[in-house]
């Protein structure tokens, strides 16, 4: 691991959200002021309970929501293709092919799939799933779908990934190794992810910097760095580094959940 | 999961296996040769009742006189079923255009469903036989006239259910749209015709056996017969003479236009929705 990667050290900034607020109806407040300085190359994990503001702050930074108060800026500017998104179902196009499905933000920008199937194709080897371009969802497994919902996410090599409990539908041994291969697609398309969770364990395996955060309102309350290498296997699960690391994660939870009772 | 799957080969070995095929297979045979044996019967009965009771034929024809009419009196009625089945699939396509054109006005804009939505739906409730008198005093092609009441009749299912089809597209798929600064048009060409394409297609079903009733309803009310009349005149006039076999034939093959329409469109779907949408997907159990 260079000095580069360690967090907390010079990186350049990709995304500043400064004392945002969010309320809905005038009196429901989802989010107080929350910042988070989002700097390039971080894996960072939103970590709370249900109601803590975690997918509000994703849909406020994809820009579907706007700030009731404060304010979020990206360093360079943002373009189309800067941000890909992940939910927590699959959200794919049932009456598309697979690789349909990963063409679409090219399409929605008027690429025509033969000037960008490289890339479609790309993507989908990266997910392991190159066999499968020309089947339709409802012929995969849960964890292919999601699969396929990453390579969508992946295939513009975006700057920043949201990811909203992307796996918390699945069952573990597909988490395991759906967190292994997510690490190893970071490294490769070299980005930036935000990834929302209400897992200690996986925001711990995945992440480099947890922040912790509370319901009513929603806030942040800590913010934690996990400074273990990358890349992680399954091996670092079973280290009493990762122990560690998970019960410092849970104390801090079960403070922000103490606090928020 | 897959489609293809050789499940009759699979060597039955405990009671819910033999169980399971042998519903399989009386579902397949049963489907088909029960409706049958019922009609034969039904046709039997029906025989021996006007042969037993010395039922006179312009009271009630025996299914023999029927279809010896339905053959002599072939050519005319034919010509009849032209004309009708022309109208039903003329006021079938404007259905299809006025009622898929009105829904996506309606999503694109919700001032526009605001206000026209309540007329949409008083047009729908106000019984066309009432409607349609009034329609041949104002409208003088016959044509004209006989297409705006079948269109009338069938044109609400089509809107109803497209419009229930657009608007029920994926709410993520919807904000991904979005992030990714898709366009109106886009919106609507690659996320909300393809999501209302099944509703569209169940719209459709009823709009087509809709448009049938719609013609020969029309036709009733125009009455007199131009220089093409269609079967529903013909039945009219069949009734003034008494001449009760050729009423029977007449009905005959509305109703077998209708089972025809409902069958190619329900084909149709089937074709358009089999190999992504549930409701044509074989069960695996």
């Amino acid at each position: 691991m260079t000095a580069a990667d360690r967090p907390g050290t010079a990186r350049p900034t990709l995304l500043r959200m400064e004392r945002v607020d969010k309320t809905f109806g005038g009196d429901v407040v989802a989010l107080k002021g929350m910042s988070l300085e989002v700097r390039t190359g971080d894996f960072i994990s939103l970590l709370g309970p249900s109601g803590c503001g975690k997918s509000t702050a994703l849909r406020l930074i994809s820009d579907l929501l706007h700030p009731t108060a404060g304010r979020i800026t990206w360093t360079e500017g943002q373009g189309v293709g800067d941000l890909g998104v992940v939910f927590q179902e699959p959200t794919l196009m049932p009456w598309a092919t697979v690789a349909q499905n990963v063409w679409l933000p090219f399409r929605l920008r008027g690429q025509p799939y033969s000037s960008v199937r490289d890339e479609v194709l790309e993507a989908l080897k990266l997910v392991g799933l190159e066999r499968f371009q020309s089947s339709y969802p409802r012929e995969l497994s849960g964890g292919m779908k999601m699969r396929v919902s990453i390579a969508r996410a992946m295939v513009t090599r975006p700057r920043l990934i949201l990811m909203d409990e992307p796996f918390a539908a699945l069952d573990e041994i597909t988490r395991f190794r759906l967190n292994n291969d997510l690490l190893r697609l970071k490294e490769a398309i070299g980005c930036t992810v935000i990834f929302v969770t209400h897992s200690v364990f996986e925001s711990v395996f995945l992440s480099d910097r947890i922040v912790v955060m509370a319901a009513r309102p929603g806030r942040v309350i800590t913010e934690l760095s996990v400074d273990a290498a990358y890349p992680r296997d399954d091996a670092f699960r079973t280290s009493s580094e990762y122990a560690g690391y998970t019960r410092r994660a849970t104390d801090a939870l079960h403070e922000a959940m103490g606090e928020a009772a | 999961m897959s489609i293809a799957e050789p499940t009759e080969q699979v060597t039955a070995v405990d009671p819910d296996e033999v169980a399971r095929l042998r519903a399989r297979r009386l579902e397949r045979f049963g489907k088909w040769i029960l409706p049958a044996v019922v009609l034969v019967l039904m046709l039997g009965l029906w025989d021996r009742i006007v042969v037993w009771n010395e039922i006179p034929h312009y009271i009630l024809p025996g299914p023999g006189l029927v279809l010896q009419t339905l053959i002599d009196d072939w050519a005319m009625l034919f010509e009849a079923l032209l004309v009708t089945v022309q109208i039903t699939l003329m006021a079938l396509a404007v259905a299809v255009i006025g009622g898929v054109g009105l829904a996506v006005l309606f999503t694109q804009s919700r001032l526009v469903e605001m206000s026209f939505y309540p007329y949409a739906v008083i047009l729908q409730v106000t019984p066309i036989v009432a409607i349609a008198p009034l329609i041949f005093i104002y409208v003088d092609s016959r044509i004209a006239g006989l297409l705006l009441c079948a269109w009338l009749v069938a044109f609400f299912p089509v809107l109803s259910n497209t419009t229930l089809g657009l608007n029920s597209a994926d709410h993520n798929l919807r904000d991904l749209f979005r992030i990714y600064g898709a366009s109106r048009w886009q919106t609507l060409r690659f996320l909300q015709l393809p999501s209302a394409l099944p509703y569209f297609l169940g719209g459709l079903r009823i709009a087509g056996g809709l448009s049938l009733i719609g013609a020969v309803v029309a036709e009733y009310v125009a009455g007199t017969g131009g220089l093409k009349s269609g079967l529903a005149f013909r039945i009219l006039e069949a009734g003034y003479r008494l001449n009760i076999p050729r009423m029977f034939a007449a009905l005959i093959l509305i109703a077998v236009t209708g089972v025809i329409i409902f069958a190619g469109l329900s084909f149709l779907s089937h074709m358009l929705l089999r190999k992504w949408h549930e409701s044509a997907l074989s069960r695996d159990r």
